[in-house]
């Protein structure tokens, strides 16, 4: 398990009080405030907000707050910042790395309330947003005009585009479209002095430092986004998908260098090992071939003819590698069929085992076949079974490791296979995380991908938006190295 | 001129800084010193050159990613992704003509300015999109890395953004990594005659938000004589395989019937025209004559545009589906205080690009900062740069 720090014990024996003050600065309900209650104290209803994405870590706040503007939440964190109490911002809490997780001493700001969209626009293609709406709720308002917001994450039903900035989402799209911070053209950020500031806007490019970058994949570090406005794109007339199944990963791997050199930008190129495969294929009766050891999905757009033409290039080059199988959907329905397995891994993994955690290194796309070997073997050592999903345009690697949360030893050593599988994405030249973030999960890994020289210039940026170290404490930054900020405990509010 | 240094190594340069910092010399920072018309001057008895820092470090055609060191010129790094059908996508400009020399920019120049062309209003966005990773020497005399050379990257703070766009003032680029993308085979411009400027932003509006995946969206007030276009023309690019331009560039015409008379530039005369908008050539700015960049809500540049023809004559070009709006005009105080109300006044943002130095050292080349901003500011760049030796004074006074 990863170590939390001890709680300020002055901040909990200030709870009472801390939570009249809060209610002071969120008062209670009537019609101003839908929803109800703004401020949650009661231990019973904490227990809601314990845990996010990453179930293994629960930790019950010392109050969660529910605020509906962007003054309130500057109102609290203005408190806060003056009473020296951590803050841990959450969205809808599908943070698979921890990210949302509370801590004992620490007010969690819940934006979820904050779910109106304040503009659309199509002329000048954007949406301006609060930061509770969630992912797919963009898309939703902007379909009917053929628009779509592109990042795409898995959990794109329930996450919030606030988490999206703070965590800088990629989804299954990103070699085409990018990620959330490409799509993004401006937030309404508060810092922990609760300032309000206007960052970016309707327009593309800032002049002076980018602030907007920074902030966006910052994991709630520098401060807290209340509004964001996002590119929207057109969409493409339609899209079409096919499926190709490889006798080794080898291969596979071979594959898709051949269509990265063709000149095709498939928008969207997905790997499936073995074991993912017959997963899948048990849970979702997909028509997956169960002989072969690695599968692709490969997507493209366009109107039909040219879904025809590149499909036939794609399906030629596939066909110069002796595949198992090969099946290029005619209709949406066939496209549908052959996405269905992929769609429904977390659940098929679920199915076949209590628990699993879901991975998330990056890789040269070229390595591949090596990471994939050595992550067999580190299988067989740890006695864990490991299923790989892989953006294969991308190198996004998500290896679910299936282990029985019943069982501590069994836990402790999912934790270490998973950590050796982070290494191992650094080693051969990638990185700890594509798109689901450090947080709580790898925050001790950070000094595998970075020197201290690194580690101790990314603080001190940290530094320069939070002094004291209130925002979403013990993530990201390993905790031995932090600065030793004690949080003015003033006795009074 | 200042003294020049240009180390060959990283260790080198780490010893320039390492030494700078320790005397509190400042250090003007710079490529092949193309930009030096940019901003505001910077006032420093050395200048730190990373111009014998070259060469292609990685190239892998099949994972779209290349790294060069920061001294590399653009030409270098784009015959080697010619050869391979690949590109820069951010399609970075050549401002040598607009800045009176013939200096290529290097790869860390163009980084440290994160300037974008005509693509940048593809899904592939700006320049600093697609930095995947740099190395770079800090004000502390450090050398730190920022992302690495994959393509999805959340590990950590992103300083590669930080110092994109950051001209040299927060550290100093020494190796930059790039996703690529493959060149497209074959590209064509749909013309458009549009009676003004607000028809014509509303053309390039009705082409972006068409399914047709336009790549470059533009508007030459005065049009392009050299192709035959007089008058206002908005231009709207398709860039994919050559089987499927025909179909698209069809479908494209018909969506912008309503806008105007629409015709057809294919070939070279098609490319030619790009490049001058990429390059600003086609603004028309005279010697002497001071150059801004607006960066705007499309909707908003007609006005804007409206106001400084009126206030100062100017001469325009409009890029990125009229986000981008290029600005020439008399190197005057007044014109500049034109400039910044117009951007105020659409909620923008401006850049004094290009101006004698007595202009760009008297007045603020960015717009000001909101206070608690401005104070992250100063305590980012004191995280970087702590004894203020970079580039002081480069982008505010």
């Amino acid at each position: 398990m990863i170590a939390l720090p001890e709680p300020d014990a002055a901040v909990l024996a200030r709870r009472d009080r801390i939570l009249a003050d809060l209610r002071d600065l969120l008062p209670d309900p009537g019609p101003a405030r839908p929803g109800g209650q703004a401020v949650i104290g009661d231990p019973e209803r904490l227990r809601a907000y314990e845990t996010d994405g990453l179930s293994a870590y629960r930790q019950p706040p010392l109050a969660v707050v529910l605020p509906t503007t962007t003054e309130e939440v500057a109102a609290v964190l203005r408190y806060c910042h003056r009473n020296g109490i951590r803050v841990v911002p959450r969205g809808a809490g599908t943070s698979l790395s921890g990210g949302a997780l509370p801590l004992a001493d620490a007010v969690v700001i819940g934006l979820m309330r904050m779910n109106r969209i304040l503009e659309v626009d199509y002329a000048d293609r954007l949406a301006v947003v609060q930061a509770g709406v969630t992912n797919i709720g963009i898309t939703q308002a902007v379909a009917a005009e053929g628009f779509f917001y592109a990042p795409d994450p898995s959990s794109q039903l329930a996450c919030m585009i606030g988490g999206n900035v703070m965590m800088n989402s990629g989804g299954a799209h990103c070699l085409k479209y990018g990620v959330t911070a490409g799509n993004l053209l401006g937030v309404k950020f508060v810092t922990i002095e609760g300032e309000v500031i206007e960052i970016g806007g309707a327009h593309l490019d800032a002049a002076g430092y980018d602030w907007l970058g920074l902030i966006t994949g910052s994991e709630g570090q520098l401060g807290l986004v209340t509004e964001v406005t996002v590119r929207i794109l057109r969409a493409a007339e339609g899209a079409r998908a096919m499926l190709a199944a490889f006798r080794a990963n080898e291969v596979a791997g071979q594959v898709v260098d051949a269509i990265i050199g063709s000149g095709i930008i498939p928008v969207a190129l997905e790997f499936m090992d073995r074991p993912a495969i017959h997963a899948c294929e048990a849970f979702a009766q997909a028509g997956y071939p169960l002989d072969a050891e690695a599968m692709l999905i490969i997507e493209v757009e366009g109107n039909a003819e040219e879904q025809d033409a590149l499909l036939a290039r794609l399906k030629e080059i596939c066909g110069r590698f002796d595949p198992i199988s090969l099946r290029v959907a005619e209709t949406a329905e066939e496209s549908l069929a052959i996405w269905k397995g992929r769609k429904g891994a977390f659940g098929a993994i679920g199915r076949i085992s209590p628990d699993y955690l879901c991975m998330d290194g990056t890789i040269p796309v070229g390595e591949l076949p090596r990471v994939l070997r050595r992550m067999q073997e580190m299988s067989d050592d740890y006695g864990l079974k490991v299923a790989n999903i892989f953006h294969a345009g991308d190198g996004n690697l998500h290896p679910l490791i299936m282990f029985d949360a019943n069982d501590p030893e069994s836990f402790r050593r999912a934790e270490a296979f998973g950590a050796d599988i982070l290494k191992l994405c650094v080693e051969v030249g990638g990185c700890l995380t594509g798109e689901h973030g450090v947080g709580v999960e790898k925050r001790d890994l950070m000094t595998v991908q970075f020197n201290p020289a690194e580690l101790a210039q990314q603080r001190r940026i940290k530094s320069a938006f939070d002094p004291q170290w209130l925002l979403n404490p013990a993530k990201v930054f390993p905790l031995e190295g932090n600065p030793l900020v004690h949080p003015p405990a003033t006795a009074a509010a | 001129m200042s003294d020049l240094l240009a180390p060959q190594t990283e260790e080198a340069l780490l010893g320039v800084v390492r030494r700078a910092a320790a005397a509190g010399e400042p250090l003007a920072i710079e490529g092949l010193g193309g930009k030096r018309a940019m901003l505001r001057p910077v006032q420093a008895a050395r200048t730190l050159s990373t111009r014998a820092l070259t060469g292609i470090t990685l190239y892998r055609p099949e994972e779209l990613v290349l790294s060069a060191r920061a001294g590399t010129p653009l030409p270098e790094i784009e015959a080697a992704l010619d050869a391979r059908r690949q590109m820069i996508t951010a399609e970075p400009p050549d401002f040598s003509a607009l800045f009176g020399h013939d200096q290529p920019s290097t790869l860390g120049g163009m980084v440290a300015a994160n300037l974008s062309g005509p693509r940048r209003i593809g899904p592939a966005g700006a320049l600093r999109d697609q930095v995947l990773g740099v190395r770079a020497v800090t004000g502390h005399a450090e050398l730190i890395r920022s992302g690495g050379r994959v393509h999805k990257n959340v590990t950590g703070l992103d300083l590669c953004k930080l110092l994109a766009g950051s001209h040299g003032t927060l550290g100093v680029l020494t190796e930059i990594t790039l996703k690529l993308l493959p060149r497209p085979e074959a590209s064509l411009t749909v013309a458009v005659r549009v009676p003004d400027l607000r028809h014509g932003v509303a053309a390039l509006s009705a082409g972006l938000g068409s399914p047709y995946g336009v790549s470059g969206a533009a508007l030459l007030p005065e049009g392009y004589p050299p192709l035959g276009l007089d008058g206002a023309v908005a231009l709207l690019r398709l860039e994919d395989f050559a089987e499927f331009l025909a179909h698209r560039s069809a479908g494209l015409r018909a969506a912008l019937a309503g806008h105007g008379e629409t015709g057809l530039l294919e070939g070279e005369a098609s490319l030619a025209l790009w490049r001058t908008v990429r390059d600003a050539a086609a603004l028309g700015a005279l010697p002497g004559e001071a150059i801004w960049r607006l960066s705007l809500r499309p909707s908003a540049a007609p006005a804007a545009a409206r106001a400084l023809r009126e206030a100062f004559g100017a001469r325009l070009l409009l890029d990125w589906g009229g986000g981008l709006v290029w600005v020439a005009g008399p190197a005057s105080d007044a014109a500049h205080r034109a400039v910044m109300t117009a951007a105020r006044a659409s909620r923008g943002t401006f850049t004094l690009f290009r101006a004698p130095d007595a202009l760009r050292a008297a007045v603020p080349v960015l717009p000001e900062e909101p206070p608690p901003l401005a104070a992250i500011g100063a305590r980012v760049k004191a995280a970087m740069d702590p004894s203020g030796i970079l580039n002081p004074g480069r982008m505010r006074g």
